[in-house]
C-alpha cells in the first residue's frame, strides 16, 4: 500500500504585506451551550455571548462565528482525527456537530501598515482598531469572495478563504495594494 | 499677459505657464486655472455649439452645475472623455480638449440651420412627427436621428485606465468644504470625531476662495481657510479629500464618493489609479453643498459672452481673468451687485446695471452707486446682439403700466446675470429627505431627514456668511458622537447680499423674438414651457419628459427653478403645487470606470479550479465554465473534436474505465441528532430508514412543488449525512437548508457544514473501474457482495484517510473517491497510473459525463428540468417518500392540477430515421406539417450522439408522455419536421446490471 502522497495548497503569491500562511487543521464547530462549554475544557473557545472575538492558547484558537458556531484552527501538527477525538470525548453525548474542515480553505495573512487600507479595498467593515480590535474575528465579505477575517495584532490580519476564492482574493488584493504600496 | 488676465491676485501660479490646446488651437494659461478660466483668459467665450440648434454656446458658470461649456478631452486614442465641464477641468500643460456638436468646426456649423429651422421643432416635435409610418423608425428616423442627436462622441477601444475603489467609515462625513462644511469640519474633529471632508474641487473653501470682502476671525477670508485647511490635515483623525465628488446617497448614510486621482496631472505615475470610489458609511453626514446662482431668462441669454455673475466674480478673484472689458450687469439681487464692483476695482469697464426689482437699497447697490456705476430699476431685457460673442444688450424700463419704455441698447463684450440662489439639495433629496417650499427663500429646501443627517449653511437657505459658519459649527458638534470640548467661535463679517431674487422669465420676454433659454443643455425656452401647459400638462413631471428640460446630464441645475416657476405661472398654480422632480444620483456624471473598479478581466468574477485543474489543462482538456467553476469538458486528443473526444471518452466509460474530476459538486455535511428528521421533512424522500452506510439518490423541491435540486445522500452516521447537491445548486442549497434551519425547524438539534471544497472527488467509473481500484483503496471489500451499490465507508486512499461511494451517473460500476482537497492531484494521478496497469483509463468530461447520464435518463436539474417540473413529471415518483407526513412541496404536489395526466412528463426520443440529432429546445408536435399557430406538446431538454447505441438520442418533456411511449410524435426542425418515436427515458441497459456489476 502506498505511502500519503505530497500535499498541494493552493499556489498564492506572497509580498511584503501578503503570505499564504501553511497548512493548518480546522474544525467546524457547531452546538448548544452544553457542547461548547464542554469543548472548552480541551480547545480554546470563546464563551458564547463574546460575540466576534478570538479565543487564543498559544497555536490554537476558536474563533467566534455565531452563539452556535465556531472555527477552531490549530497547527497541521495537531492532526485533525485526535483533535476531533479528544473534542469529542469531552463533548460526550452533548449535542453538536464537528466537521473537518482543513483542507476547506487557506489561511492568508495581510500584515504592516497599510493592512487595513488594502483590506478595505474590497471588505466592507470599519477596521480601524478602535471598531475592530486586536482579536475580533467574523465572516465577512472579500469583494466576491466569503472570507473569515481575524485581526491578530494591530497590523496583522488573517483571513481564511475557501481554497477555490484564495487566488481571487489574492489577486484582487495585490492588485489593490498597487496604490498603497511601492 | 493677456488683456484679459489682471497682473495680480487670484490663486493662480504666474510663474508657471501652461501650454494647452483647444480644437486643435495652441493656448496659454497658468496653473491654477481650469479650461475655462485659462480660455476666458485667452479671450475665448464660444466653446460649443448646443444640443438641439446648434447655437454658439459659451461659459454660463464656474462650477459643476456648468450646462454649456462641455468639451471633451483627449490624452491619446484610448483616453477620450467626452462632455466634461470647462469650469472643472484643471489645466495641466498638454491639456487638448474639443468642442463638442459642431460640423465640420465650431466657427462654421452646419448643424446650425436647426436652428433657422427652429419653428418646425417645437418640443413634442419627436413624439408627433415620427410615429408614421411605423416601419420607418427603425431604419429611417431612429439611425438619422441617433446620428445628429447626443454630445460628445464615447471612446470605442477598451479604457487603458486603473481604477481603485475603498471602503471606509467615520463618525462625521461633511459634504461640501466651503464656510460652512469647513466650519462644520472643524467643529466635529474638535470634539474627537473621526471625521472625512470632501469636496469636488481642486482645494477647499468653497465660494471663499473668490471672495474679495469677506474678513474672518480678524484676517481675509483666503488666510482663515488657509488655517482650518491645515488643521484639519494635521489632525490624524481626519480624512480631507478634494477633487472628490460626493455623487450618490444611498440607504443608512452610505455615500459614494468619486475621487479623480490624475486627471489634473500633465503626465501620471504610468499604473496610477485614474479615480478612486468611495463607499463611505457614515455615522452622521453634515451635506454643506452650498446654493448655485440661477441665470436669469430674458430673450438671447445664451449668447457667448452672458454668464452667471457669481461665475464673472470667480474668475476676477480666483483666477486672475477678467471676463470682459465693458460688462453689463443684469441683476435681481443684491449679490450681483458684487461681481460688478468687484469687476469696476479691476478695472472693467461697467456699462451699467439693469436690477429686474423696482428698488434696491443694500450696502451693495448702494456701494456700486457710490462708483459711479449707473443703474436702471425695474428693468428687463429685450434681447442681445453679437454673432460668437454677446455685442450689445437691449435693456428697457418697465412702466407701471407694465410695457417697456427708456428702451436703451449698451454696447458690451460680456453680461452678467443674478437671479438668485438655488440651494443644492440634491443629496438630501436622494436621502429621501423631504423637501419644503419656502415663500421668504423661494427655493425648496430640507425638510424633515429621513437619515441621520443635516443640512448647513447656504444648501439649507442660510446666506449671512456669520451665519453659515455658525450653522457649520453647530452642524459639526452636534453630529460628532460626544461632546466634550468646549465649542469654537468664528468671528466673520461680510456685506449683505442676500437680498433679492427672481423665478422665471424676465417682464416682456414671451413676446420677444429672440429664444429666452430655461435649459442651456438641452436647449429648451420658455416657448417650449409655454406649448406643454398648452398641450395641458400640469406636473413638472410630465412637462419634464415633454419638453426635456432638466432631463441633460447637468439635471438641471440651474434650470429646474425657472422651469418650475413659468409652468407655474402658466397655469397659474403656487409652485409647489407644480412640484419638483426627483434627484437622482450622480450629481455629477461619474464615469463607468469608478463603478467597475477592479472588477474587469480576471478579477471580473472568482474563477474557481478544483484541485485537479492544472493536471487537466496540462493533459490538454477544454474547459467550460459551470457557474463559477472551471470543469474540464472534454479531453481531446490530437486531430480529435469534441465529437469524436466525447465519442471515444463515452465507448472508453462504457468499454474499460473512466476518470471524471467531480470536485465541484456540491457537498453540505448535516449532523446532529436531528439530522435525518431534517432531511426527512425537506428532501422529497425517506430517510430514517436509510442505514449507515448507505446512500440515496435525493431530491430536493421548493413550496411549490417544483424540483430545485438532487444529488446523492450518504448516511455516515445515525446522526451525520453527506449530501451532495448540483455544482451550481450548491450555495442556494445550503443557503435554502439554512433558512429552513433556523426559521422553520428551530426544534431540530441539527448543524450544516459546508464541505465541497474539503474533498477533492474523483469517480472512477466503468466495468473495470473494481480492477482499478483494488491496488488504491485499503479497509473496504470493494467486491458487490461487500459493498455494493450506493454504498459508503470511510477508507484509506492512496495513503490517505477518505472514504468511498459507490455511486455512478454513468450506468458503468462506478466509485467516487473523497480525498482530502489537498491530495486530491496526487490521488488522481495515482489513480491514473493505477489504471494505466488495469488495461488503461480514460479521462472523461462534462461533456461526455452529459451524453452517459442520458443514455441511463438521469437528469440533469436546470436542463431537463426548468423549474415548473415536479419529481413525478421527471419520472422519479418512485423516490417521494408517500407515508411521509410532510415534506417541503408536499402540499403543492397534492393539487390536482399538479397530478393531472397532461402535465409535461420526461421521455425519450429517437429520430425515425436514427441519424437526425434533435435541436436542445426543439418544440413537439402530435400532428406533422402544420401551420402556425402550431399546437405544441412539449420540448426537447437534452439530445447526443449515442456512441454506444450509434444512433442520436433525445430526452424531451412532453404533454402526457408516458401514455405516448410508443407513439410517432414530430420535432419541428429548421429542415422540416422530423418523424421521433417515443421510448423510454433509459436507453441504455434497463435492466440496471452493469451498474450492479
Amino acid at each position: 500500500m502506498p505511502e500519503a502522497p505530497a500535499r498541494h495548497v493552493p499556489s498564492l503569491p506572497s509580498a511584503d504585506w501578503m503570505s499564504p500562511l501553511p497548512p493548518a487543521t480546522r474544525l467546524a464547530f457547531q452546538g448548544g451551550l452544553a457542547a461548547r462549554a464542554a469543548a472548552a475544557r480541551v480547545f480554546p473557545l470563546p464563551d458564547a455571548q463574546a460575540v466576534c472575538q478570538a479565543r487564543c492558547d498559544g497555536d490554537r484558537a476558536g474563533l467566534w462565528l455565531g452563539p452556535d458556531e465556531c472555527l477552531l484552527l490549530a497547527p497541521a501538527t495537531t492532526g485533525a482525527a485526535a483533535l476531533l477525538e479528544a473534542l469529542r470525548s469531552a463533548i460526550g453525548t452533548a449535542a453538536h456537530s464537528l466537521v473537518d474542515v482543513s483542507h476547506r480553505q487557506v489561511g492568508l495573512e495581510i500584515r504592516g501598515p497599510q493592512a487595513e487600507r488594502i483590506l478595505n479595498g474590497a471588505c466592507p467593515l470599519d477596521l480601524s482598531l478602535e471598531q475592530f480590535p486586536v482579536g475580533r474575528c467574523t465572516r465577512t465579505v472579500l469583494a466576491k469572495a466569503e472570507i473569515v477575517l481575524w485581526r491578530t495584532q494591530a497590523q496583522h490580519f488573517r483571513v481564511e478563504i475557501w481554497r477555490s476564492f484564495a487566488a481571487y482574493a489574492a489577486a484582487l488584493l495585490q492588485e489593490i495594494a498597487r496604490d498603497y504600496v511601492v | 499677459m493677456s488683456r484679459w488676465r489682471t497682473a495680480t491676485g487670484g490663486r493662480v501660479d504666474r510663474t508657471r505657464t501652461l501650454a494647452f490646446r483647444f480644437d486643435g488651437t495652441r493656448y496659454e494659461g497658468l496653473a491654477g486655472d481650469t479650461l475655462a478660466s485659462a480660455l476666458l483668459a485667452n479671450g475665448v467665450h464660444l466653446v460649443g455649439r448646443s444640443f438641439k440648434y446648434h447655437r454658439p454656446r459659451g461659459i454660463l458658470t464656474a462650477g459643476a452645475e456648468e450646462p454649456s461649456a462641455l468639451v471633451t478631452v483627449r490624452r491619446d486614442s484610448a483616453r477620450v472623455t467626452p462632455d466634461l465641464r470647462a469650469t472643472q477641468l484643471e489645466l495641466y500643460e498638454g491639456l487638448d480638449a474639443l468642442s463638442l456638436n459642431r460640423w465640420p468646426s465650431l466657427e462654421r456649423d452646419v448643424g446650425r440651420i436647426n436652428d433657422w429651422l427652429s419653428p418646425l421643432f417645437p418640443a413634442g416635435f419627436y413624439y408627433k412627427t415620427f410615429m408614421w409610418p411605423k416601419s420607418a423608425w427603425k431604419s429611417l428616423y431612429e439611425p438619422v436621428i441617433r446620428r445628429a442627436a447626443g454630445l460628445g462622441v464615447a471612446p470605442t477601444e477598451p479604457d487603458p485606465d486603473r481604477y481603485a475603489q475603498c471602503y471606509a467609515h467615520c463618525d462625521v462625513l461633511v459634504v461640501g468644504a466651503g464656510p460652512a462644511g469647513l466650519a462644520a469640519a472643524l467643529a466635529a474633529a474638535d470634539q474627537g470625531a473621526r471625521v472625512l471632508i470632501c469636496d469636488e474641487q481642486s482645494e477647499f473653501g468653497g465660494s471663499l476662495l473668490a471672495d474679495r470682502h469677506a474678513t474672518i476671525d480678524g484676517g481675509p477670508a483666503a488666510a482663515w481657510v488657509a488655517h482650518a485647511v491645515a488643521d484639519l490635515a494635521a489632525n490624524p483623525r481626519v480624512v480631507c479629500l478634494p477633487r472628490t465628488t460626493a455623487f450618490g446617497y444611498f440607504p443608512h448614510n452610505l455615500i459614494g464618493l468619486a475621487e479623480r486621482l490624475t486627471d489634473h496631472l500633465a503626465a501620471p505615475a504610468p499604473h496610477a489609479a485614474r479615480e478612486r470610489l468611495w463607499q463611505v458609511r457614515a455615522r452622521s453626514v453634515v451635506l454643506a453643498t452650498g446654493a448655485v446662482e440661477r441665470p436669469l431668462v430674458f430673450p438671447g441669454n445664451d449668447r457667448p459672452g452672458v454668464m452667471l455673475a457669481g461665475a464673472g466674480r470667480t474668475y476676477l478673484n480666483r483666477y486672475g481673468v477678467r471676463v470682459g472689458a465693458r460688462v453689463v450687469l443684469v441683476t435681481a439681487t443684491d449679490a450681483g451687485y458684487e461681481a460688478a464692483i468687484d469687476l469696476h476695482d479691476a478695472g472693467v469697464e461697467i456699462a451699467g446695471i439693469a436690477d429686474l426689482r423696482t428698488a434696491a437699497s443694500g450696502e451693495l447697490p448702494a456701494a456700486a452707486r457710490a462708483a459711479g456705476i449707473e443703474v436702471t430699476a425695474s428693468a428687463t431685457v429685450l434681447g442681445t446682439s453679437g454673432n460668437r460673442r454677446v455685442a450689445g444688450i437691449t435693456i428697457a424700463q418697465i412702466s407701471s403700466a407694465g410695457s417697456s419704455a427708456a428702451r436703451r441698447t449698451l454696447a458690451c463684450d460680456a453680461v452678467l446675470m443674478s437671479g438668485g440662489f438655488t440651494p443644492s439639495v440634491h443629496l438630501f433629496s436622494q436621502s429621501r429627505g423631504t423637501l419644503r417650499w419656502s415663500d421668504d427663500h423661494q427655493a425648496f429646501l430640507p425638510d424633515r431627514s429621513a437619515e441621520r443627517e443635516r443640512s448647513a449653511g447656504a444648501c439649507r437657505g442660510v446666506v449671512d456668511l456669520a451665519e453659515t459658519i455658525a450653522d457649520g459649527l453647530t452642524a459639526g458638534a452636534e453630529s460628532a458622537p460626544s461632546r466634550t470640548a468646549t465649542a469654537r467661535r468664528i468671528v466673520a463679517t461680510r456685506p449683505r447680499s442676500s437680498d433679492g431674487g427672481h423665478l422665471g422669465a424676465v417682464p416682456l420676454a414671451s413676446g420677444a423674438s429672440q429664444k429666452s433659454f430655461v435649459d442651456w443643455q438641452h436647449d429648451v425656452t420658455i416657448k417650449d414651457l409655454a406649448i406643454a401647459t398648452r398641450e395641458g400638462f400640469r406636473s413638472i413631471e410630465h412637462v419634464k419628459r415633454f419638453t426635456t428640460t432638466g432631463m441633460a446630464t447637468d439635471q438641471g441645475k440651474t434650470s429646474n427653478l425657472n422651469a418650475l416657476a413659468i409652468v407655474a405661472r402658466a397655469i397659474d398654480a403656487p409652485i409647489p403645487r407644480v412640484g419638483l422632480t426627483t434627484f437622482r444620483m450622480p450629481y455629477t456624471p461619474t464615469t463607468f470606470g469608478t463603478f467597475a473598479g477592479p472588477s474587469r478581466g480576471d478579477l471580473f468574477d472568482p474563477v474557481r479550479r478544483t484541485p485537479i485543474h492544472d493536471w487537466a489543462a496540462a493533459a490538454g482538456a477544454v474547459f467550460e465554465d459551470v457557474g463559477m467553476w472551471k470543469r474540464a469538458r472534454y479531453f481531446p486528443q490530437p486531430g480529435e473534436d469534441m465529437h469524436a473526444a466525447v465519442a471515444r471518452e463515452c465507448r472508453a466509460v462504457r468499454s474499460s474505465c473512466g476518470l471524471f474530476d467531480a470536485s465541484t459538486l456540491g457537498k453540505i455535511e448535516v449532523v446532529g441528532p436531528g439530522a435525518a428528521e431534517f432531511l426527512e421533512r425537506l428532501y422529497v424522500n425517506s430517510w430514517a430508514n436509510l442505514g449507515v452506510g448507505r446512500c440515496r439518490y435525493g431530491i430536493l423541491c421548493r413550496e411549490d412543488g417544483f424540483i430545485t435540486d438532487d444529488g446523492v445522500v450518504a448516511r455516515l452516521a445515525a446522526d451525520r449525512f453527506h449530501v451532495t447537491t448540483t455544482t451550481g445548486g450548491a450555495p442556494r442549497v445550503l443557503a435554502m437548508m439554512e433558512d429552513y434551519r433556523q426559521t422553520e425547524w428551530p426544534d431540530l438539534e441539527v448543524w450544516l457544514t459546508s464541505t465541497t471544497e474539503a474533498w477533492a472527488v474523483i469517480a472512477v467509473q466503468g466495468p473495470n473501474a473494481r480492477d482499478v481500484l483494488r491496488g488504491c483503496v485499503e479497509g473496504i471489500d470493494l467486491e458487490a457482495s461487500a459493498f455494493p451499490h450506493m454504498s459508503v465507508a470511510a477508507a484509506r486512499i492512496c495513503g490517505v484517510e477518505g472514504m468511498v461511494m459507490r455511486v455512478s451517473f454513468t450506468g458503468e460500476l462506478g466509485y467516487e473517491l473523497n480525498v482530502p482537497a489537498d491530495y486530491g492531484l496526487e490521488i488522481w494521478k495515482a489513480v491514473h497510473a493505477a489504471g494505466a496497469a488495469h488495461g488503461g483509463i480514460t479521462c472523461y468530461g462534462t461533456e461526455t459525463m452529459h451524453v452517459l447520464r442520458a443514455e441511463k435518463g438521469y437528469i440533469i436539474v436546470g436542463q431537463d428540468t426548468d423549474g415548473t417540473v415536479t419529481p413525478v413529471d421527471a419520472g422519479l415518483s418512485w423516490a417521494v417518500g408517500r407515508k411521509k407526513p410532510d415534506f417541503v412541496g408536499r402540499r403543492s404536489l397534492q393539487r390536482q392540477s399538479m397530478q393531472a395526466p397532461d402535465r409535461k412528463q420526461l421521455v425519450g426520443l429517437r429520430a425515425r430515421d436514427g441519424r437526425t440529432l434533435l435541436d436542445e429546445g426543439a418544440q413537439v408536435a402530435d400532428r406533422p406539417n402544420q401551420q402556425p399557430p402550431m399546437q405544441l406538446i412539449g420540448h426537447v431538454t437534452s439530445s447526443y450522439e449515442s456512441a454506444v447505441l450509434g444512433s442520436p438520442i433525445a430526452l424531451a418533456m412532453v404533454a402526457g408522455g408516458r401514455a405516448r411511449i410508443g407513439q410517432t410524435l414530430y420535432v419541428p426542425m429548421p429542415g422540416g419536421d422530423v418523424e421521433v418515436d417515443v421510448v423510454s427515458p433509459v436507453f441504455y441497459d434497463p435492466k440496471g446490471e452493469r451498474i450492479n456489476a
